[in-house]
C-alpha cells in the first residue's frame, strides 16, 4: 500500500460545517448497548463523515465497502461522497464483464483502425487516477478482476501507469454472500446501509469530529492496536488503517482521544469478529465451536492489559456501541461467520455466451464475442500482399480473419451434506460423514468441486461448512462439531435447500447428499411431536424436488422406513448403509452422483 | 514513493529468511508463502525487489541474458557474436503474474505494431520473458486457473519457453524464482504445483501486542515521510545486499558433509516424502543459509532450520490426519535429531 495520496489534501481541514457538535459518543454514554449502535440515526452521520475522509485521500484510504440495496438511501450517500469530492476528481464506474483491456489499458479500437497501426489507450484504472470507482454488484465480482484491483490498490499503478483510485464497493449481497476479503481487507471504511431509510438521512447533512477536544494521547497506535486485539481482527491492515484515519482527523497534529475513539469506530468495529469484554462472552461459547475467523487467543488476554488507562476504557466503550447487532447474535449463537473467508467464487451464472475466455476461434462474430486482437493478428501478416492488390484501407481485414473466443463454462460441482446429528448413534455418524467430507475433498482438486455440510439437532439445523473447497477450512469447521438430541429433520433439508440454490446462483451445480435415518420428531417450530414432525419433513422433501435439485438419501437407521418415503418425496436415490464408514460413504456419493 | 524497505519488515522471520534463501541460490526453486490477509506477505515480496543487488545483461536482450553465458535457448543474443555483446547493470525484475492473466501476456505473442506497421513477424515477450533470470510473483496463486498453472509448471521444469502460435515459433530462456503467496483458506493449490516450490513458509498475524505495535508505527512513520524513512534504513538495506553477495561468493565453496546428507535422508524417509525432491532442496537450502551465515559448512542446526519450509508441503496428504504438516515435520525432526 503507498500512503496517502499526493494531491496534497490535508485531511484535517476536512471542511465539516459545524452542525453537529461531536460524533464521538465518550464517556457521556457508556451504557449503550450492541444493539442501539446499529440505530440508523447513529450510522448515517458515521457514514457520512466516512465519505468525507473518503474523498479527502481516496487511494490513501482505499475505499470503503457499503452495504445497502440499491435505493434512495444508497443514491444519497453516493451524492453526498461525490459532492464532497474536490471538482473534476474523477468518478467512475466498473461495468460488469469488464476486459483487462479496458481494466488496465490496451488497444483503443476506433483508433487503431482509423490509425492503421494500434494505438493505446489508458485502462480505466489510470484514468481514475486521484478519484473513485465505484463497483456496483461487488459481492459477485470475479476473483480475477478482484485480484487486479487489489494489486493496483497496493502498487498505485496498473500497466505501468499511475493509478491511485478508491474503491467504493457496493454491496448487495444477500445472506452469506459477501465482498471479497482480499478487497474489503484493504479499504477502509465498511458501512452497512441496508437498515437505514431514507428518513433518518434528513439529519443535518454533515458530521464533524471536533479535533480541538480531548487530550493527546500518549500512545494511539498502541491503543489501537490493542483495540484491534480485544476486537479480534487479525490482519493488522485494519490498525494501520485506523492509524491513518485518526492521524486525517487530528489534521496532522497531535491525536486525541476522540480522533482515535472515531478512527476506532469507523475502521475497527466493523471487522470486529468478537466482542470486547468478557463478561459479555457467551457462557456456553465452551461447548459451541469456536467462529473460525478468530485466532485462538483467549478473549480476555487483551481487555486486562494491567497498563491500560481509563482513557482507553472510553475508547473501548463507545467503540462496542459501533459493533454491528449481529455480531452478538452470531456469537450467542455460537455459529460459523459466514461473512469471512469464503472459498475462492469463481462461478459464474450459467447462461449462454457467457464464461471464461480460453482462446479465441475462427468464426462469426454474430454468434459469438469478437476477439479483437486476435482478429487482427489473423489478418497482420498479409496487410503488405492485400495493400499490393490496390486496396487503399490502412488495415484489411477479411472475414477469414475474424476471430471470437472460446468460452468455458465452469461446471464444477457443490456437494450439500445434511447430516443428522441427533440421538445417540449420532457421533459415530457424525465422524463418518465428516472423514466422508474430507476424502471427497481431498479428491477434489482436480474437479475444481466444492462440499458443504449442514448438520441438524436439537430444535434446528445449521451450516457448519459453507460450501468450500479448503481442506484447511474443512477440517476446522468440521471439528468440533456437536451431537445429540431430537431430529428436526425438515428444518434440515430447509437449510440444505436455501445452501443449494445459494450455490446455483453462484453459477455451480448443487447436489444434496442426505445422512438419516428419517425418524424425525421435531417440528420447524422448534416442538416435538412425530407426526408433525413426519408431515413437514415430507412437505420439505417435495420443496427440494420442485427445486430440482438432485439429491442422494443415506438411510442410516437399521430399520428404514421414514428415510425411504423422504427420498420419495424428493425423487432421490436411495441407499441404505447402516454402517458405513467414511471410506465406503464417499465412494457411494461419488458413485452416485 | 520508495517501497517499504525489507530491513523495517518486523518478525515473520521465517518468510524473510525464505525469500532471503531463494535470493542466495535461486535453484532452489522459490517460495510459496501461505497465510492471513495482512501478514506483510506482498510487503515482503516487493521489498525484495528494491533490495537486490543489480545484475549485468545484454543491452538489448529481452530476457536479461547474462553477457558472460548467455542463455543457449536465448533468440536474441545466439546471432551476436561474444565480442559484440554490450553489457549494462539491470535492477533484477520482479514481474508481477496478475490472476487471470491471458495466455498472450504470459507467453509472449506476435508484436502486432510491427507487423501491422512493417508487415514483420516479430515476437513480443511476454511476462515469463520478463522474468528471466529474476522472480515472478503470484498473489493468491491457489486461485490461478488452470490453464495458466500448466503453462507455469511446464516452463518452470525446463526454464524454456516454447512459443508456437500465430505462425512463431520460438523458444527463449525463462528461469526464475516462483514466489507465490496465497490464503489456503480460499482454495487449495494443485499438487503438482505445490511440490515445484522450494520453500514454503506459514505466516500468521503475530499474535503478541508489542509486535503488532512495532509493525503498525514502522508503516505509519514511513507513510508519514517514506523518504526519510528509506533514508534512514539505507545502512540496514546494504547490510542485507552484501550479505546476499557474499553468500553467493561462498556458496559454490561450500561443503556439504556426509553426516548432513544422511541427516537429509533420515528425515524424508521419516516423513514419507515422495521422490528425492525433498532432499536435494534441503540440502541445497541448507546450504544457502550456511553461506548466507558465513559458515564453514553445512551443519545440523543448518537442516533444522530450514526443514519445516522445505518439507511441510512435501509430506504425502492424509486427509484424516489432524495434525498439521508443520507439527509432522517438527515431529520427525525431535525424533531424528534426538
Amino acid at each position: 500500500m503507498s500512503g496517502r495520496g499526493a494531491s496534497g489534501a490535508k485531511p484535517a481541514a476536512v471542511a465539516l460545517p459545524l452542525s453537529r457538535p461531536s460524533l464521538t459518543r465518550g464517556p457521556s454514554s457508556p451504557a449503550e448497548g450492541g444493539e442501539k449502535a446499529d440505530a440508523p440515526q447513529r450510522i448515517w452521520p458515521d457514514a457520512l463523515l466516512a465519505a468525507h475522509l473518503l474523498a479527502t485521500d481516496p487511494h490513501g484510504f482505499g475505499g470503503a465497502v457499503v452495504r445497502a440495496g440499491p435505493g434512495p438511501v444508497r443514491e444519497r450517500w453516493l451524492d453526498g461522497l461525490r459532492a464532497t469530492l474536490p471538482p473534476g476528481t474523477p468518478w467512475r464506474r466498473l461495468p460488469p464483464g469488464i476486459g483487462d483491456d479496458s481494466l488496465l489499458g490496451g488497444l483503443d479500437l476506433a483508433a487503431t483502425l482509423a490509425a492503421g497501426r494500434p494505438v493505446a489507450r489508458a485502462g480505466l484504472l489510470a484514468e481514475t487516477d486521484g478519484g473513485l470507482i465505484v463497483v456496483p454488484m461487488a459481492e459477485r465480482l470475479p476473483p480475477g478482476i478482484a485480484a487486479r484491483l487489489a494489486s493496483a490498490l497496493d502498487t498505485g499503478t496498473a500497466s505501468e501507469r499511475r493509478a491511485r483510485f478508491g474503491l467504493v464497493l457496493l454491496d448487495e449481497g444477500e445472506g452469506d454472500e459477501t465482498v471479497a476479503e482480499a478487497l474489503a481487507d484493504r479499504v477502509a471504511f465498511r458501512i452497512d446501509l441496508s437498515g437505514v431509510g431514507i428518513a433518518h438521512c434528513d439529519a443535518p447533512a454533515v458530521a464533524a469530529v471536533n479535533t480541538e477536544v480531548g487530550n493527546p494521547e500518549a500512545d494511539p497506535l498502541g491503543t489501537l492496536c490493542r483495540l484491534a486485539e480485544a476486537l479480534g481482527i487479525a490482519s493488522l491492515r485494519g490498525p494501520i488503517l485506523a492509524a491513518r484515519v485518526a492521524r486525517a482527523l487530528a489534521a496532522d497534529g497531535p491525536i486525541g482521544t476522540d480522533a482515535i475513539t472515531a478512527a476506532a469506530r469507523l475502521v475497527l468495529a466493523p471487522r470486529a469478529t468478537r466482542l470486547p469484554a468478557p463478561e459479555e462472552a457467551p457462557p456456553e461459547e465452551a461447548e459451541a465451536p469456536p467462529p473460525p475467523s478468530e485466532e485462538d487467543g483467549p478473549t480476555d488476554q487483551a481487555t486486562d492489559p494491567a497498563p491500560a488507562d481509563a482513557a482507553e476504557d472510553r475508547v473501548l466503550e463507545a467503540v462496542r456501541a459501533a459493533i454491528p447487532a449481529n455480531l452478538l447474535d452470531q456469537l450467542l449463537a455460537g455459529g460459523v461467520r459466514l461473512s469471512t473467508a469464503k472459498a475462492g467464487r469463481v462461478g459464474q451464472p450459467a447462461a449462454a455466451r457467457t464464461g471464461r475466455p480460453i482462446g479465441s476461434r475462427r468464426g462469426d462474430p454474430r454468434r459469438g464475442r469478437l476477439d479483437l486482437l486476435a482478429t487482427l493478428r489473423a489478418a497482420a501478416p498479409w496487410q503488405a500482399l492485400r495493400r499490393a492488390e490496390g486496396e487503399t484501407r490502412p488495415i484489411v481485414v477479411r472475414r477469414d480473419d475474424l476471430r471470437i473466443r472460446i468460452l468455458r463454462q465452469r461446471t464444477e460441482t457443490t456437494t450439500v451434506f445434511c447430516v443428522d446429528a441427533s440421538g445417540s448413534a449420532a457421533l459415530e455418524r457424525l465422524a463418518e460423514a465428516k472423514g466422508a467430507v474430507e476424502l471427497l475433498l481431498a479428491e477434489a482438486y482436480v474437479r475444481r468441486d466444492r462440499v458443504a455440510l449442514v448438520a441438524f439437532r436439537g430444535a434446528g439445523a445449521e451450516l457448519v461448512l459453507p460450501p468450500t473447497r479448503s481442506l484447511t477450512r474443512a477440517k476446522r469447521g468440521l471439528s468440533g462439531l456437536p451431537g445429540g438430541g431430537g431430529t428436526p429433520l425438515a428444518a434440515g433439508i430447509d437449510a440444505a435447500l436455501t445452501v443449494a440454490l445459494g450455490v446455483r446462483r453462484g453459477g455451480s451445480r448443487p447436489v444434496i447428499v442426505l445422512l438419516t435415518d428419517g425418524r424425525a420428531n421435531v417440528a420447524r417450530s422448534g416442538e416435538g411431536g412425530r407426526a408433525r414432525a413426519g408431515q413437514e419433513a415430507l412437505q420439505a422433501a417435495r420443496a427440494l424436488r420442485t427445486a430440482g435439485v438432485p439429491a442422494l438419501v443415506i438411510d442410516t437407521g437399521a430399520r428404514g422406513e421414514g428415510a425411504r418415503s423422504v427420498a420419495d418425496a424428493m425423487a432421490a436415490r436411495y441407499l441404505v448403509l447402516p454402517r458405513a464408514d467414511a471410506g465406503l460413504l464417499s465412494a457411494a456419493v461419488r458413485a452416485a452422483l | 514513493m520508495p517501497t517499504f524497505p525489507f530491513s523495517a519488515i518486523v518478525a515473520q522471520d521465517e518468510m524473510r529468511q525464505a525469500l532471503l534463501i531463494a535470493a542466495v541460490d535461486p535453484s532452489i526453486g522459490g517460495v510459496l508463502v501461505f497465510g492471513d490477509r495482512g501478514t506483510g506477505k506482498s510487503t515482503a515480496i516487493r521489498a525484495l525487489a528494491a533490495l537486490l543487488p543489480p545484475m549485468r545483461a545484454v543491452v538489448g536482450c529481452p530476457y536479461n541474458c547474462d553477457p558472460d553465458s548467455p542463455a543457449e535457448s536465448c533468440p536474441h543474443c545466439a546471432s551476436l557474436p561474444g565480442a559484440r555483446r554490450k553489457s549494462e547493470k539491470k535492477p533484477v525484475p520482479v514481474v508481477d503474474l496478475p490472476l487471470g492473466a491471458t495466455e498472450d501476456r504470459v507467453v509472449g505473442t506476435l508484436d502486432l505494431e510491427r507487423a501491422l506497421g512493417a508487415g514483420v513477424k516479430a515476437f513480443e515477450p511476454g511476462l515469463l520473458a520478463r522474468a528471466n533470470r529474476g522472480f515472478l510473483y503470484i498473489d493468491e496463486v491457489n486461485l490461478l486457473e488452470d490453464h495458466l498453472v500448466d503453462l507455469l509448471l511446464d516452463v518452470a521444469a525446463s526454464g524454456v519457453n516454447t512459443v508456437e502460435r500465430e505462425g512463431l515459433s520460438l523458444r527463449h530462456p525463462a528461469k526464475f524464482v516462483l514466489v507465490g503467496s496465497g490464503n489456503p483458506e480460499e482454495g487449495e493449490l494443485r499438487p503438482q504445483l505445490l511440490d515445484r516450490f522450494g520453500l514454503a513458509c506459514e505466516v500468521a498475524t503475530p499474535q503478541d501486542i508489542a509486535t503488532r505495535i512495532a509493525v503498525v508505527r514502522a508503516r505509519d512513520a514511513y507513510e508519514r515521510d517514506p523518504e526519510g524513512f528509506c533514508a534512514a534504513r539505507a545502512g540496514d538495506e546494504t547490510a542485507i545486499r552484501k550479505k546476499i553477495l557474499l553468500a553467493r561468493e561462498r556458496l559454490p565453496h561450500l561443503n556439504v558433509p556426509d553426516s548432513a546428507l544422511e541427516r537429509a535422508a533420515q528425515l524424508c524417509l521419516a516423513l514419507g516424502t515422495d521422490g528425492l525432491r525433498g532432499e536435494l532442496t534441503l540440502m541445497r537450502t541448507a546450504r544457502a543459509l550456511a553461506a548466507l551465515d558465513g559458515a564453514e559448512a553445512v551443519t545440523d542446526d543448518h537442516i533444522r532450520r530450514v526443514a519445516p519450509a522445505a518439507l511441510r508441503h512435501r509430506l504425502r496428504r492424509n486427509p484424516l490426519d489432524e495434525s498439521g504438516s508443520t507439527a509432522r515435520v517438527e515431529r520427525a525432526l525431535a525424533d531424528v535429531f534426538s
